[in-house]
């Protein structure tokens, strides 16, 4: 008995104590979190968040410096605006052409993923490689099989000239429609990777219910699969816009001097012209941008729920 | 019968060989409250389907006021559902949702707003108009589904376990606002429910489906008095189903021999007059005695061994073991007089031959 009474008159100060301090098991889990980040974060940090940094830092170098007399960081944010003055054209077309290449992407991979996502049935899953098969080969080499069907000699030109709707010394190279019929096809999947999975998600059953509260196909369609297909559209617009705004390889590849976009003059002003400071200054310019127009966007059309 | 009935004319569904439904003949008069029971996956569901034109049928047709509707696309039919799964749109809030279907008839917006308003008071959600349903507890997005269906006021309402979520206090106020709703508006309502309860005290009519088919229909208080198959018989209530062997017809009565007790039964209450045949009795009209010698005269009896008793309230529920085994449950309303039968007291379970029936096993 008297073995006992210590634990007894320790027993009420141990009590008041339990409320205060959590359980042994909960304190230990509270850095599983930050461990599970940590690897992430220094993945970023280290090779998204410097590199940044650094460009930052190139963009307001000394335009008077060179590879071989080095560069000295002087504020020169002059640098901004002669970028703006020599290539404002290239700068301002990418926009273009990435918002017509998201446009398009939207009027193709709408369709393309509501019928896989609605009315696939056992055929879902095979068409959904088919979209994603493009990816089993290089970028690079697909671009290039592009710039062959579409040479001046080759069987589009051939058949477009046979119908008369290109003149005999017309081309498809070098135009604004091979550039954007390239990145179109470059960027579609993942325009209808995230359609797919947001109307894939839609309960046919809200559909049946519409079509019983005297709501056609058509009507059906803009009250209620578009606004619950949002997200989607969202997130595959962004997927395809910020990429293709960005982009160098299909103006490099099928375009020419008149469609040159910005990604490929950051390209040359880094590695042939070797002007890093104007080269860094678009590349910010370019990031900030899009960040700006995202952030327009996402305000604008960004549902809150996450369907 | 005018030609504003609902008229199912041997309707067939069929999914890859198995039929939901199976030449199904009914006519729902115009205006009347039509209760459809039937044990899980008896095709009830499928039948308001059709009905809705959600679902085709294999073979048959269906008629509205005349109209062969069989084939009529569901958003031009007069008729509104609501749905076992609800249904209720996501993304649009409980007043869009219950006015989805009267801004698409061209109704203005002051009347949709007052009309929601209304329904929405009426269904006791008039304070949730802003939420959106995933904001809502499961019977309040039922009862949002039954609002939006009705503000339409259809020709024919379907409703599919429209109350299978509520408490049972909501549940008969809303039985009761739907019974007053119905006939204040004349709408037909076809009702599918899992509550036997509900189906006898809503209902005009109440049909019984078994496995695609109609096993019963009539009115309630006909439909129980006097089933037409064990099936109905069990499934409308409870029934003491005792197994007979027909032994012969005289002066309107068919007497069974029912595990060596000679028992009559009204003819006008048997469905069979030969061969094998349950007698089946309520439970709430076999009574108790003492022994058979206080048994009335005119009552058949059988003798038996009381194995369980239990207090409900409003009565006791006694089993009793008969000779041969399967027990009997008797009702004896708890009328304020002792009654101190205890298990494993010997007792004759009787009743009027009037209240029992006679259909085939
Ligand atoms: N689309 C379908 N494909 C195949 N079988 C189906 C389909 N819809 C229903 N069935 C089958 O048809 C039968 C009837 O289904 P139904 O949904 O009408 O049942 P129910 O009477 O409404 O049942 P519950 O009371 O459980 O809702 C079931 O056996 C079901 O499995
Ligand atoms: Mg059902």
């Amino acid at each position: 008995m008297a073995a006992l009474l210590p634990t007894a008159s320790g027993t009420p100060a141990a009590a008041t104590e339990i409320p205060v301090e959590p359980p042994a098991g909960m304190r230990r889990r509270r850095w599983i979190p930050y461990a599970l980040l940590a690897p992430g974060l220094l993945w970023l940090g280290v090779f998204f968040v410097f590199p940044v940094f650094q460009l930052a830092m190139a963009s307001l170098w000394d335009p008077s410096g060179s590879i071989e007399t080095g560069y000295t960081f002087a504020w020169s944010f002059s640098n901004y605006a002669d970028a703006w003055e020599m290539f404002h054209v290239q700068f301002l077309r990418s926009l273009w052409y990435a918002l017509i290449t998201t446009v398009i992407c939207v009027a193709l991979g709408y369709p393309l993923a509501y019928a896989i996502a609605i009315k696939g049935g056992r055929w879902k899953n095979l068409m959904l490689v088919g979209v994603i098969a493009p990816f089993f080969t290089s970028y690079l080499v697909r671009t290039y099989s592009w710039k062959a069907i579409l040479s001046d000699s080759g069987p589009v030109v051939d058949f477009l000239k046979w119908l008369h709707i290109l003149p005999p010394d017309g081309r498809l190279l070098a135009t604004e429609f091979a550039v954007i019929a390239g990145l179109v096809y470059n960027f579609l999947p993942f325009m209808v990777l995230p359609l797919y999975a947001s109307l894939d998600k839609l309960d046919v059953r809200l559909l049946e219910a519409a079509r019983d509260l005297y709501h056609g196909p058509v009507r059906s369609f803009f009250r209620v699969t578009l606004p619950l297909s949002m997200p989607g559209v969202l997130a595959g617009t962004l997927l395809t816009f910020i990429p293709a705004a960005g982009d160098y390889v299909n103006a490099q590849l099928l375009g020419g001097p008149n469609t040159q976009m910005i990604g490929s003059v950051i390209q040359s002003r880094f590695l042939v012209v070797n002007d890093y400071p104007i080269a860094s200054a678009l590349s910010v310019m370019l990031m900030l941008t899009i960040l700006v127009l995202v952030m327009i966007y996402v305000r604008v059309f960004g549902t809150e729920e996450v369907v | 019968m005018t030609d504003q009935d609902l008229c199912i004319e041997n309707v067939t569904k069929t999914f890859g060989g198995f039929a939901a439904v199976d030449d199904l003949t009914l006519t729902i008069p115009d205006g009347s409250f039509f209760a459809l029971l039937g044990a899980s996956g008896c095709g009830k569901t499928t039948t308001l389907r059709m009905v809705a034109g959600l679902e085709e049928p294999t073979a048959g047709r269906i008629m509205l006021g005349g109209l062969d509707i069989t084939r009529m696309r569901p958003y031009k039919r007069p008729v509104n559902t609501v749905f076992q799964s609800y249904a209720l749109f996501p993304h649009m809030n409980v007043a869009d949702n219950v006015a989805f279907g009267l801004r698409r008839k061209g109704e203005n917006r002051a009347d949709t707003r007052r009309k929601v308003a209304e329904m929405l008071d009426l269904v006791q959600l008039g304070q949730y108009g802003t939420r959106r349903p995933a904001q809502l507890s499961g019977g309040q997005q039922q009862r949002v589904a039954l609002a939006r269906a009705l503000v339409n006021q259809p020709e024919v309402l379907l409703l599919d376990e429209p109350l299978g979520a509520l408490d049972l206090k909501l549940r008969r106020q809303m039985q009761i606002e739907l019974k007053r709703i119905q006939t204040e508006v004349g709408i037909t309502f076809v009702h599918v429910t899992h509550d036997q309860e509900e189906a006898m005290t809503m209902a005009d009519t109440v049909a019984v489906m078994q496995a695609g088919r109609i096993e019963q229909l009539g009115a309630p208080a006909e439909m129980y008095e006097f089933p037409a198959s064990a099936f109905v018989a069990n499934f409308l209530g409870q029934s003491n189903l005792i197994k007979a062997e027909v032994t012969g017809q005289a002066d309107g009565h068919v007497t069974v021999d029912a595990h060596g007790n000679r028992l009559a039964v009204p003819s006008a209450r048997c469905r069979v007059t030969s061969g094998a045949a349950l007698l089946g009795v309520r439970p709430e009209k076999l009574h108790l005695a003492d022994d058979l010698d206080a048994v009335p005269s005119g009552h058949a009896a059988v003798r038996g061994v009381i194995t369980d008793a239990s207090f409900t309230g409003v009565s006791t529920q006694y089993l009793v073991r008969a000779p041969w085994g399967s027990e009997l449950t008797v009702f004896v309303p708890n009328s304020g007089i002792a009654n101190p039968a205890l298990p494993g007291a010997e007792v004759a379970v009787h009743w009027s031959p009037a209240h029992s029936f006679l259909v085939g096993s």
